[in-house]
């Protein structure tokens, strides 16, 4: 039974490799049923996520720890937009398409936007040419900064055509080295998964 | 409602822009909304595209077998008790097996024989040549730096070094790119504050 989920995985994770070979529909089929499948069990993961920040909010709002008021937002928010959403949905018209309208997406965008000042103190701290690497990544960075906006054309023409050559000539080069780095890394490491060599996802060394 | 929406939308952007500031409770009145409405959105969304087509109606409609990957999501719950915490690792293996088996060929077909298949190909004319050589030459240099198999010889340290360039170049591209796609946002939430809803910039 101990190693019952490693059995598991490597049924399913085989399964999908080798239905992946079988250009017959009936595997294509199985495909997509196996993947609905796997999105339910996410959906419960989530459930199960959602259900780990309730009890933690919960136990702070019951002790009144520390700034438990903000914890009271936090599970108010959560049980009203899942209720609203389960009962009445979540499209356009609706009270939670209200409610991404006018909380979700603002604030969203405004939380990434604040990002802005803090990468840009934080490069200015710690962005120093003191070497040939240190100043290509200093000097494309700033490049690339000015050549996105409208006052870097303003001050040299070249300098909009420079960011796409930056960016379609060494980035590409560079990136593509790098992903085929990313596709071996992760195809090795799934088929450690399968064949059970790594075991840590199930808490186990 | 339009206007409810915009004045609540600004007031939350500015509550989020007084952490420039420092940290406040507006901030994390804020940022404790923000979590609670996400993560209430991603259910509900997830339960109406997922949950309740895929296993309430069929199962209402006669058909079993979804309740079998139910019964795997409900095992996944187990993890909330200690007795029922083994549970959990059956459906977890379940998950992470299909992942793990799509991401083989996926990751080969997608990753790796298609960055392959670009980067070999003829080059173009004129500039074009000089451009795909320099993304040639790049590309195998970044390929070596990430060589760590076998001890580096002269020429291969040499290599390793240019490609130590490039990849600065694309660090550098990237960071700054990434700075212009917040610099971006933050001008879009200002003028939503200006246009939307002080009505000081003229509509769009």
């Amino acid at each position: 039974m101990r190693n019952g989920p490693l059995f598991v995985t490597f049924l399913t994770g085989a399964t999908l490799i080798a239905i992946f070979f079988i250009p017959h529909h009936r595997a294509q089929e199985t495909q997509s049923v196996i993947l609905e499948w796997a999105d339910v069990v996410y959906t419960f993961a989530l459930i199960l996520g959602s259900f780990s920040l309730w009890i933690a909010n919960q136990t702070k709002v019951a002790r009144r720890g520390e700034g438990w008021g903000y914890s009271l937002v936090t599970l108010v928010s959560l049980t009203l937009v899942t209720v609203l959403g389960v009962v009445q949905g979540v499209s356009a018209g609706t009270a939670v398409g209200w409610i991404y309208n006018a909380i979700n997406a603002p604030l969203a965008s405004t939380m990434f936007s604040l990002l802005a000042f803090f990468i840009a103190s934080a490069a200015f701290r710690a962005f120093r040419a003191r070497n040939v690497e240190a100043s290509l990544l200093l000097v494309t960075a700033i490049v690339m900064m000015i050549g996105r906006v409208s006052i870097g054309e303003f001050l040299w023409e070249g300098f909009p055509p420079l960011t796409e050559w930056l960016l379609d000539v060494p980035n590409l080069a560079a990136k593509r080295a790098v992903a085929i780095g990313v596709g071996l890394g992760a195809i090795s490491t799934a088929l450690k998964i399968i064949v059970g060599i790594d075991r840590s996802y199930l808490g186990r060394s | 409602m339009q206007i409810l929406e915009i004045w609540v939308a600004s007031l939350l952007t500015l509550c989020v822009f007084t952490f420039l500031y420092r940290d406040n409770p507006l901030y994390r009145f804020a940022e404790h909304l923000f979590v609670g409405v996400s993560a209430g959105y991603l259910l509900a969304v997830q339960y109406q595209n997922v949950l309740r087509p895929n296993v309430i109606e069929k199962v209402a409609g006669g058909n079993l077998m979804p309740l079998i990957p139910a019964a795997l999501g409900l095992m996944i719950l187990g993890r909330l008790a200690k007795r029922t915490h083994g549970l959990s690792q059956w459906a977890l293996a379940f998950y992470v097996g299909i992942y793990s088996g799509i991401a083989v060929p996926s990751y080969l077909q997608a990753q790796i024989f298609a960055q392959l298949a670009d980067a070999v190909k003829p080059f173009g004319a004129g500039w074009a040549a000089i451009n795909s050589a320099l993304v040639l030459i790049g590309f195998l240099a970044v390929i070596a730096y990430f060589y760590f198999t076998a001890p580096q010889n002269r020429v291969h340290k040499a290599a390793a070094r240019v490609g130590i360039w490039f990849l600065m170049v694309a660090f550098g591209a990237s960071f700054g790119y990434t700075v212009m796609a917040r610099v971006s946002l933050l001008i879009a939430r200002v003028q939503f504050l200006l246009r939307d809803w002080m009505h000081i910039l003229p509509p769009a």
